[in-house]
């Protein structure tokens, strides 16, 4: 099992690197950097100066290890457009997009488990359908779209949340949750009802297992035995899914602070992108790929210490 | 299946299905409900080459954020007085432009790369399945914001983005199709009458495995759409004035608490788009394969 776990490290620490070097290659290498950062109307002199500036004078392969010797202790390079260093900046923001997606993701949870369970344990036909229904709708409707839809109904008509920005939860714990609760819904109530369906057709599964069927046998209730020994085995499949949605959750994370005004690592990201900032799009960009590639090698892990039959391998 | 990307590591689906079953002929509401409005979405961006009720460019200064009807605006004005109805309808021919460029490349690339996974060594199969997961590391959102950095915010460049981000999907989905094809007794026959690799690409693995690929479009073609909101929305796609729901729905949240219907409208419009192709594509999959239906 630690052989397993060691291999599966391994992997992502290669795959974290390759794509450190596809996000160089693509923000560095690929076209002028010097030219994104002065414009069109740069003169001859002033690029010349600036690719000194920038170090573009180097060979490739000391650009790169310059700046992933930088990451490897925080230093993310300093803006040639902001003239900010990026790396406190990721930091301070990325804090703010794990509230977002953690809150996210309970949400999540906390409307997939109970429905998907009661989905699969009450009639299978009309309950199923519903489900089916209801996550075909959580799939066509991207979290930054139910952001706009939950603000125009909770904000404008309503009136009782705040249609956006951020409340730092140190200084103003209500206000926070207060401006957190309609990103919280948009992301995770999507999600939860993509979720519910995995988590009924997991549930489905155990159920036509031989272990419920002893369970009944000693004298359990199927919700007993359900609830006490297949919701466990249940969540092999749910982990799988979780660590995919949590990936989409902090992708969509990206378009719905926007939606909110939030300033998390998302906002981040787009206003770079928007000032051309090739050095903070390629830093922010690295950190979320990171995140991504360590959630699915959690969740890979997660695995094997979840189902022994998984260890022996 | 979900928003922006496909998932890195699929959730346990039953065994690679392989699309020969086109004679399992049932009725197929799913199949029926994403065709027609796939149907639609189609038609009002043909007809939108056409005829609008006005021109996307014209701002009716009488009418400024006017309601339904007025004007004989069918769904009214937005804030410069541009007819919504004209925007949804031209709105559409850039998502399905969008999606069709974006899925083609992805196709186009996808596909062959996938063959080629199913048929080499189980090594280099491995080894291509890695590069594959580190791709998927980068969804089509992240991809297109990539790009814009670097070769400036247009359509041109979300629409490649978006294509390259879905590759990888198509060669998880080919491959597993593939190898199930490599292991029947046909290509075994084909195998012992001397037929080379590529030949057995091309005459076997393809029309076996089109009918996969063709689900896969569809999966790909929502996710695309998805992308393209989302990238209009955030000003990354078309100009201000390049007709897109996206945009249009960025647009109407600046005057959300004055008129909430514009953007009600393109909301609908984004989620029928995707409502549609999901559904066409579960309904072609069923349709395809029975072991799948049902869940």
């Amino acid at each position: 099992m630690w052989w397993q776990i060691v291999r599966r490290l391994l992997i992502f620490l290669v795959s974290a690197l390759v794509a450190s070097i596809v996000v160089f290659v693509l923000l560095t290498v690929v076209g002028d950097p010097a030219r994104t950062a002065l414009g069109t109307n740069a003169t001859p002199q002033a690029l010349a100066e600036m690719r000194l500036r920038m170090g573009l004078d180097r060979p490739i392969t000391t650009q790169y290890l310059s700046w992933i010797g930088g990451m490897a202790h925080g230093d993310f390079g300093t803006s040639f457009v902001t003239q900010l260093p990026i790396g406190p900046q990721i930091g301070e923001r990325l804090l703010v997009t794990l509230w977002l997606v953690a809150g996210g993701m309970v949400v999540a949870l906390v409307v997939a488990l109970p429905l998907g369970t009661l989905a699969a344990l009450w009639h299978r036909r009309v309950a199923g359908w519903i489900l089916s229904g209801l996550s075909q709708l959580g799939i066509a409707v991207p979290a930054f779209l139910a952001g706009i839809l939950l603000i125009a109904a909770f904000a404008v008509e309503l009136g009782w949340l705040p249609s956006g920005s951020y409340v730092v939860p140190a200084t103003d714990p209500i206000g926070f949750l207060k401006h957190m609760v309609l990103p919280w819904a948009s992301l995770g109530l999507v999600q939860g009802a993509v979720l519910a369906r995995y988590v009924r057709s997991a549930v489905l599964d155990e159920m036509g297992q031989d272990y419920l069927r002893t369970a009944r046998a000693k004298g359990m209730t199927l919700w007993r035995a359900v609830i006490r020994h297949g919701l466990r085995n249940a969540s092999i499949p749910v982990l799988t899914v979780l660590g995919v949605q949590m990936i989409t959750v902090l992708i969509g994370a990206v378009v719905v602070e926007r939606v909110f005004v939030i300033p998390g690592i998302g906002s981040f990201l787009v206003d770079s992108v928007a000032r051309q900032d090739r050095l903070a799009v390629q830093g922010i960009v690295v950190t979320i790929v990171v995140i991504s590639l360590a959630v699915s090698f959690l969740v890979d892990t997660a695995y094997a210490l979840i189902d022994p039959r998984l260890r022996r391998r | 299946m979900t928003a922006f990307m496909t998932p890195p590591t699929m959730p346990p689906m039953p065994e690679p299905a392989l699309l020969t079953n086109p004679s399992a002929q049932r009725r197929n509401p799913l199949l029926l409900v994403g065709g027609v409005i796939v149907a639609l979405i189609v038609a009002t961006a043909l007809v939108s080459f056409f005829w609008t009720p006005f021109p996307t460019i014209l701002t009716d200064t009488d009418h400024l954020a006017s309601p339904p009807g007025a004007g004989g605006h069918l769904l009214g004005t937005d804030l410069y007085g541009r007819d919504i109805a004209s925007w949804l309808m031209v709105g559409a021919q850039t998502t399905l432009y969008v999606g069709i460029v974006a899925v083609g490349i992805a196709a186009v690339i996808g596909t062959p790369l996938g063959i080629l996974a199913g048929m080499v060594r189980p090594a280099w199969s491995e080894f291509l399945m890695r590069i594959t997961d580190i791709w998927l590391a980068f969804p089509a959102l992240l991809m297109a914001l990539i790009f814009a950095t670097v070769f400036g915010a247009s359509i041109t460049s979300a629409m490649t983005a978006i294509g390259i981000a879905s590759v990888p999907s198509f060669v998880r989905v080919v491959r597993s199709g593939t190898i199930v094809v490599m292991n029947a007794d046909y290509v075994l026959a084909a195998r012992v009458a001397g037929r080379r690799s590529p030949a057995i690409a091309l005459k076997h693995v393809l029309p076996n495995i089109a009918g996969l690929v063709i689900v896969q479009c569809s999966v790909s073609y929502a996710i695309a759409i998805l992308a393209e909101a989302a990238l209009s929305y955030l000003g990354l796609a078309g100009g201000p004035t390049t007709p897109s729901w996206g945009l249009m729905l960025f647009q109407g949240q600046a005057v959300i608490a004055g008129d909430p219907l514009l953007v009600i409208w393109p909301g609908v419009a984004i989620g029928l788009a995707v409502l549609g192709f999901n559904l066409f594509g579960d309904g072609l999959r069923d349709r395809y394969d029975p072991r799948l239906s049902g869940r």
